[in-house]
């Protein structure tokens, strides 16, 4: 099929117009949010490569399911609705070709190319988004129980010393709400602290929490601790706040208070149907800042699961932030219901588990509108809470349990430090092959060419991403890639210098060299094949490569330089020489 | 016309002996090293932080450090970088510390905490930041491991289906030297064991196989041509045959991988280290190793026929480089 010069000819035009077709720039369109913040739909040409998160900056994420708070019943489906859930938001948030998968049965890799702040790209992946909309305590259930609990957690030997310990002991676990302790209340407190107290300092990390306190804080504020007496160690810690169901808690004894409610007498004694939540952000009262802690009705009288739409702006009157939301028709009936029943309570907005500034008291029935205030959020923020609300919330919280990101500048001085290499690399290799093989070494080169083209072209087509390694292992290849031509000459210089004629020569290296190219370059690809199975992203990028190289190669050597000889032998049908 | 090596005719198997002194010179220190130092494997591996900085204004390892300490970031790894105005910081996790899945991402924030509370916001930026659980990370270990056996496994059949048994063990053989003596560079290299190592290792698997191949080939070749001749001195004009083809191909292949050592940046540096040192024991293994292996089993096991290497009969459907003597 390929004896005439004519057919060779015509398949590597062909070849060569395939490969030219797939790196012909074409128009991407991809969604970017515009500098109102709105999405819009943006157009641009350019070559089908896909650069790798390393070369173009970006985040990478591998998200599972976090068990540590409590096994999820039907995690298969968790994930697969977090997976919907994600991608929804993704979508809003508007980044160019993003990519939001499934790996294996228990994992999402979320991959977000040039983004520019890796830390809010988290946030509105991982983020819950679960709200709930809770009455506080009005009984004082909670309250009540405060002495059967400080009289449990006595008898169980539990001070707020040994909490203390507790709390540096599983610092490394997180607490609930990451709160440190402000460095102004430590000095103000570590003034006045008793010599006593510092001697009880629990060993290892900032113990803070158990050695500041006791006296100073006792004296001055014992008029305003929850119980009669302020003996028991919740009574100590909690300060009754401005309405009903809210205590405050000095900012610093934050981990302190969250070890205790964790303790099991604790936990025992709470009324059924009461659970407390941590404010989101702290209140200041004169010069000390306190965490407010909400006893909240455990059921809740609506959830996020109704709402249907929510914008971010900002507040005329009060300048912050806030987030209108609307909720469906249906929402809307039982939130009116439910609100028309507690006209004059107070309704905390719950998110992820944290109460959204000062519950408002309900003043009448709120039907399908309402609106949350963020306080000192800024309007981005607010803007990515609405997101992330519209998109749904998240059926089980999430865990990153990897996280790569890549910063647009370091990559784009690996685009330029690896494209200088690749240069320098080709031009060494055309020197040596020119050098070597004089005539026939610029057949090779010319192969060579077709070789890069192939590759490349090759690349476009299956829409592989070029990554660090990849780019690596492209150069290596250039430099591999002649050693078929360099098979097949030699044999043709052995076959020369048996005495054989020129044309029976050149026919003799190729068909001799085969074996040798087949053999050796099948087991490469095995490898590089291996590779692809378990790599990650750029160990991926890089298999691929070596791959089409291969592949690329061979045809190139074994097809192309073939032709070219072909063509000379042609051209000079007595030629009994050549320049090998 | 430059020729290099055109009819050569060493007693290149008669030199095993010294060779097997140079590998173990190589591989002995480098075990020894390793046995006690152990493989510096990459955060990726091991579960851990890596963070990436350049700082705007000249800063010392020591202030980082400083600044880390403060920040509760203890024990952390700083390695200056380029021209000292960018510092990897890694913080490893250990194993014995109570870790969950999360550790590593906070610790992330924690560093970056430290160095805003240190300098300020501004004086710095975070060019690349790798927080791996330790469930992944020891995942990738087992993957990797199982990729680099299965290339063996899988390349060992191959051999066996186009040439013979024995030489597919030979082949084998020399590349586990490969992979040996990589590590031991690696050790006295100190270089980091990550994915993209990995990489490089399984890539000088796949060169050195290749070169070994080209030289089996060779050999299965004047098995039929020069039926008399022994082994050894097959093995010897095969290789002697091949000789100017290994110094070609070689030549553009350092060329290209010292490109990449010296221009291709930080990032992709151990690769490339563990690339041009693995062109050099493929290279020498293909000779050293592989056919002193071949010989040896041979001699031990001698084949069907007196020379021991049965005729390859080539798989119907593939051209033959066989030619009918």
């Amino acid at each position: 099929m390929f004896d005439s010069i004519t057919s060779r000819l015509v398949t590597i035009g062909l070849l060569v117009a395939l490969s030219i077709g797939a790196l012909w720039p074409r128009t991407v369109t991809t969604r970017v949010p515009g500098p109102d913040g709105v999405m819009r739909d943006s157009t641009e040409r350019r070559i089908n490569l896909k650069q790798g998160l390393d070369l173009q900056g970006g985040i990478h994420l591998a998200l599972e399911l976090d068990q540590s708070g409590g096994a999820v019943p039907n995690p298969a489906d968790a994930i697969d609705r977090a997976l919907k859930v994600i991608r929804t938001r993704i979508d809003e948030f508007g980044v160019a070709e993003p990519l939001v998968q499934k790996l294996g049965t228990s994992r999402i890799v979320v991959e977000l190319p040039g983004i520019s702040d890796p830390a809010r790209a988290k946030e509105i992946v991982q983020r819950s988004a679960f709200l709930e909309f809770m009455m506080t305590d009005k009984e004082n259930l909670f309250r009540q129980a405060i002495p059967a609990m400080d009289r449990a957690l006595a008898a169980a030997g539990v001070t707020e010393r040994s909490i203390g310990r507790q709390v540096a002991d599983s610092a490394a676990r997180a607490p609930a709400v990451p709160a440190a302790p402000s460095s102004a209340v430590e000095d103000i407190l570590g003034g006045n602290r008793p010599a006593a107290d510092t001697a009880k300092a629990a060993p290892g990390r900032d113990t803070g929490q158990s050695r500041r306190d006791t006296a100073a804080t006792r004296r001055d504020s014992a008029a305003d601790t929850v119980g009669a007496n302020a003996n028991g160690l919740l009574q100590q810690l909690l300060f009754g706040g401005g309405m009903v169901g809210q205590y405050l808690v000095p900012e610093e004894k934050v981990t302190t208070v969250d070890a205790v409610i964790a303790r099991p007498e604790v936990q025992h004694l709470m009324p059924r149907g009461i659970v407390l939540r941590w404010g989101s952000a702290p209140l200041s009262r004169g010069a000390r800042a306190f965490r407010p802690i909400y006893a909240l009705v455990e059921r809740p009288i609506m959830t996020g699961e109704y709402l249907t739409n929510a914008v971010a702006r900002i507040d005329q009157l009060t300048s912050g932030a806030t987030v209108d939301f609307t909720l469906s028709r249906r929402g809307g009936r039982v939130f009116e219901r439910e609100t028309g029943r507690h006209i004059g309570d107070y309704m905390a907005i719950v998110l992820d588990q944290k109460v959204q500034s000062q519950p408002p008291v309900i003043r009448g029935q709120i039907a399908s509108r309402g609106q949350i205030e963020l306080g000192n959020a800024n309007l981005q923020e607010a803007q990515d809470l609405a997101l992330v609300l519209k998109a749904g919330s998240l059926p089980a919280p999430l865990q990153i349990v990897e996280e790569r990101t890549v910063g647009a500048t370091l990559g784009e001085d690996s685009i330029h430090k690896g494209f200088l290499a690749g240069i320098v690399g080709v031009a060494l290799v055309i020197i040596i092959m020119i050098a070597y093989y004089r005539f026939s070494g610029v057949l090779a080169v010319l192969a060579l060419g077709l070789y890069v083209l192939f590759t490349l072209g090759g690349l476009a087509a299956l829409s592989a991403t070029l990554t660090l390694p990849g780019v690596a292992g492209f150069v290596l290849s250039i430099g591999i890639a002649v050693d078929a031509n360099v098979l097949i000459f030699e044999r043709i210089r052995e076959e020369l210098a048996h005495g054989k004629s020129l044309r029976l020569a050149i026919d003799a290296g190729f068909r001799m060299a085969m074996n040798a190219i087949v053999d050796s370059n099948v087991s490469t690809i095995l490898t590089a094949a291996f590779l692809f199975q378990f790599g990650t992203g750029p160990v991926k990028g890089f298999a691929v490569t070596l791959i089409l190289g291969i592949i690329a190669s061979m045809v190139t050597a074994i097809f192309v330089t073939r032709t070219l000889f072909m063509i000379y032998l042609e051209r000079r049908p007595g030629a009994q020489t050549v320049s090998i | 016309m430059i020729r290099i090596f055109a009819n050569a005719n060493y007693d290149i198997i008669g030199l095993r002996k010294i060779a097997y002194g140079v590998t173990a010179a190589i591989i002995l220190p480098g075990m020894i090293l390793l046995a006690f130092t152990g493989l510096n494997y990459s955060i990726e591996f091991t579960g851990g932080t890596l963070v990436q900085v350049a700082v705007k204004q000249h800063q010392t390892a020591g202030a980082l450090r400083t600044a880390l300490d403060r920040g509760g970031v203890r024990g952390a790894e700083i390695q200056s970088y380029g021209t000292g105005n960018e510092f990897v910081i890694r913080a490893r996790l250990t194993s014995t510390a109570a870790v969950n899945q999360t550790e590593a991402q906070r610790t992330a924030a924690q560093v970056t905490g430290a160095l805003t509370q240190a300098f300020g916001a501004e004086s710095y930026t975070v060019q690349r930041v790798e927080a791996v659980g330790p469930k992944v990370g020891g995942e990738l270990r087992q993957k990797a491991l199982v990729a680099i056996l299965l290339s063996f496994l899988a390349t060992l059949v191959y051999l066996a289906f186009r040439f013979e048994f024995r030489f597919g063990v030979a082949a084998v053989i020399a590349t586990a030297h490969d992979i040996v003596t990589t590590l031991a560079f690696i050790a006295y290299m100190r270089l980091e064991v990550s994915l993209v190592v990995v990489a490089a290792i399984l890539t000088v698997v796949g060169y050195s196989l290749n070169d070994t191949i080209i030289i089996f080939d060779r050999v299965r070749e004047n098995l039929h041509k020069y039926k008399r001749d022994d082994l050894e001195g097959i093995l010897n004009r095969s290789i002697n045959e091949t000789l100017p083809r290994s110094v070609l191909t070689h030549g553009t292949t350092i060329a290209t991988t010292l490109a990449l050592l010296f221009l291709a940046g930080e990032v992709i540096r151990p690769f490339a280290w563990v690339l041009a040192f693995g062109i050099f024991t493929g290279t020498f293994s293909s000779i050293y190793i592989a056919s002193p292996v071949l010989l040896a089993i041979e001699k031990r096991w001698p084949g069907h026929e007196a020379r021991g290497v049965k005729a390859h009969v080539a798989p119907a459907g593939t051209p033959s480089s066989v030619p009918t003597a």
